[in-house]
């Protein structure tokens, strides 16, 4: 008997059962299709994150002053300093790879334009906050020297602030009020839109960093120079242990910290992201392992109804080894249904992940990305099953005898 | 003397049921020629199920020898048994035992399956026999838009698709009316009248008379093997049509 002529009776023998065929494979088809569904958001995160990584750079460090301007109790006056414009400054001339570093600050404050009102963050900055994290300008221009020397009022928003304060009306040379202070809106950015933990990157503006400091945060008296952070941006990746090395030794020396005190936090941003997506392939991982315990249980369910299947067609067996079917045969036929409803299961289960994951990133905004390497593997995987479960039922079936098989009742 | 198609020699057969040993046949030599029209009969018990399963290599014998064609069948494995079956026998059941669900070419067609006829070759030679059996015209029928006796008929092609060098029918007329029933042995008697070995297994005397030899069984034991002049089917079937118009008649 021919491979075809195996199929074709494996197929008629499950057509002529049809609802209990498609009731078993239904513990295939949802077991494939939530492991390629897990595994393609597990695939998605895993873009979504490269992407955010190439947005925020690789090579970018993020220095964060501690005690100045952390809440709780303050440090001994003179025990250790915040960080300043003029540590930017060095961090640029004095450690050779970087490429620009940029003082921050950060603010927080009302947005009024007419009756619209918007509450984004507000980040202090000079020019080289554009190199520093990839932003790019959608209209506008970026403040000039006079603004940034003088505390000017201006500003660049992000998109978000954009929508919401002037909707589609043009933006550019408007008068917005910041704490009551009136600011001219000279540039828009480019959005970024959400990174992956969904915040939006576009709900920000940009004012000179003396505008922040003086007339939004008023932090005139602590220091003249005070900054939040420093964006720091290592010109070539490969330097990024070396270059953090010297910015712990540099800003101990500046801010006259010793090793074992804490007073500035160097973080990776790239890095970041990195550790929490771990944590979520992780989560990733826990929930495939979960479906692939469900597609271990559409496994038994076959192997449940081919034993069933085995039982009620006594008579047939007996009648097919009569006419002439070897065990071998008999083994074969009853291997390949079971093969044949996990394979079956196992592309209905594709084409539901498929439509499935279409729907997840379309209406919940999720990526999903369906890697061929899981699709062959779940394919591969059911047919395994159906081989594995469908073993035991079909040498049943080849080990009958004939005269006894053809009398049951 | 003709070729011979089947010898049985000191043929025993023993089962152990409940602790109990059971000698079902006891020292059975038998020749069956070609061409031959053999009924088995005997109450149950008797043990001519047994012997027909031997004689049908779907059970090995405790002790003595088959030979089949000339062939030995002790000491073959189950899948060289299955081969044996397939080329030199072919069954009938009083159950029929169709396929249900599938039509009566396929299922004429099944020992051919076994045997990788080519696809061409057997749909047409399955074909044949469903004509030869009088239902060339039924072959996309199901088993259960068939009567009783047209079942039978397929089943008759079946064991015929192979040609085979002998045809065992268990009781074919056991799950039949009495009419049906003559029609299926007036079947067998043309099958016989063109050359065809027969094993008729059956408990009725009445059937039995319709073969050229009659072998009795009881308790294990053959006790008889005589020839006779067959009772004519065809003839019967006569009568018992005629009876039946004079009772509407009356």
């Amino acid at each position: 008997m021919n491979s075809l002529t195996l199929l074709q009776v494996a197929w008629v023998a499950l057509r002529v059962n049809l609802l209990r065929s498609i009731l078993t494979m239904l513990g295939i088809i949802i077991g494939v299709a939530a492991v390629i569904i897990m595994l393609a958001l597990g695939a998605g995160a895993r873009y979504d994150v490269d992407q955010q990584i190439k947005s925020l750079g690789g090579n970018v460090f993020v220095v964060f002053a501690r005690g100045r301007f952390m809440g709780g109790a303050r440090e001994a006056s003179g025990s250790s300093q915040g960080l300043t414009e003029m540590d930017a400054q060095a961090i640029e001339q004095q450690i050779p790879e970087v490429n620009v570093a940029t003082p921050t600050l950060r603010a927080s404050g009302q947005l009024i334009y007419g009756n619209l009102n918007w509450a984004p963050e507000i980040h202090g900055v000079d020019n080289k906050i554009y190199t520093a994290q990839s932003w790019e300008l959608a209209e506008g221009r970026s403040f000039s020297d006079t603004e940034l020397a003088s505390a000017g009022r201006v500003a660049v928003i992000g998109q978000t602030v954009k929508r919401e304060l002037f909707g589609a009306a043009d933006a550019l040379g408007q008068t917005v009020r910041v704490n009551k202070m009136p600011v001219t809106v000279i540039g828009v950015l480019k959005g970024k839109g959400q990174n992956t933990q969904g915040n939006d990157q576009d709900d920000l503006i940009f004012m000179p960093l003396d505008t922040v400091r003086k007339r939004i945060a008023g932090m005139t008296l602590s220091s003249p120079k005070a900054v939040r952070s420093i964006i720091v941006q290592v010109t070539d990746e490969r330097d990024m242990s070396i270059v953090e090395q010297q910015l712990d030794s540099l800003l101990r020396q500046r801010l006259r910290i010793s090793d074992n005190q804490s007073g500035f936090s160097i973080r990776n941003l790239a890095e970041m992201v990195e550790t929490r997506s771990q944590t979520m392939q992780i989560f990733n991982g826990l929930l495939a392992a979960v479906a692939s315990v469900s597609l271990l249980v559409g496994g038994i369910g076959i192997m449940n109804i081919m034993l069933v299947s085995v039982t009620e067609r006594t008579r047939e067996i007996g009648l097919r080894m009569a006419v002439g079917a070897e065990p071998r045969i008999i083994l074969k036929q009853f291997l390949v249904e079971a093969v044949l409803l996990c394979a079956m299961g196992g592309l209905i289960g594709l084409t539901l992940a498929v439509a499935v994951s279409l729907g997840l990133e379309h209406f919940a905004g999720f990526t999903a990305i369906i890697q061929p390497q899981v699709v062959v593997m779940s394919l591969g995987f059911s047919c395994l099953i159906g081989v594995f479960f469908g073993y035991y039922p079909a040498t049943k079936a080849a080990r009958m005898q004939p005269i006894e098989a053809l009398r049951f009742e | 003397m003709s070729h011979t198609v089947v010898e049985t020699k000191a043929l025993e057969k023993h089962y152990q049921m409940g602790g109990q040993h059971l000698r079902a046949l006891k020292d059975i030599s038998i020749r069956i020629a070609e061409g031959d029209f053999v009924a088995v009969m005997g109450p149950s018990g008797s043990g001519k199920s047994t012997f027909m399963n031997m004689i049908g290599c779907l059970d090995a014998p405790s002790r003595g020898q088959i030979l089949l064609q000339g062939e030995a069948l002790t000491q073959l494995s189950a899948a060289a048994l299955a081969k044996v079956r397939n080329k030199y026998i072919g069954f009938v059941f009083q159950q029929f035992n169709l396929l249900p669900r599938t039509s009566a070419l396929d299922n004429v067609l099944l020992p051919l399956l076994y045997n990788n006829t080519p696809r061409d070759e057997a749909r047409a030679r399955a074909q044949a026999c469903l004509q030869l059996v009088g239902l060339g015209d039924r072959l996309d029928h199901q088993p259960s838009q068939l009567s009783g006796g047209q079942q039978q008929r397929v089943a008759i092609a079946r064991a015929l698709v192979n040609d085979p060098a002998l045809i065992l029918a268990d009781e074919p007329t056991g799950a039949l009316d009495t009419e049906t029933g003559l029609e299926v042995m007036q079947l067998l008697q043309q099958l016989h009248q063109q050359g065809k070995t027969i094993v008729l297994v059956t408990h009725e005397s009445d059937i039995a008379a319709f073969a050229n030899r009659q072998l009795l069984f009881k308790d294990g034991n053959l006790i008889s093997d005589r020839s006779s002049i067959p009772h004519s089917a065809a003839a019967e079937l006569a009568i018992l049509r005629q009876q039946r118009i004079k009772e509407v008649a009356v």
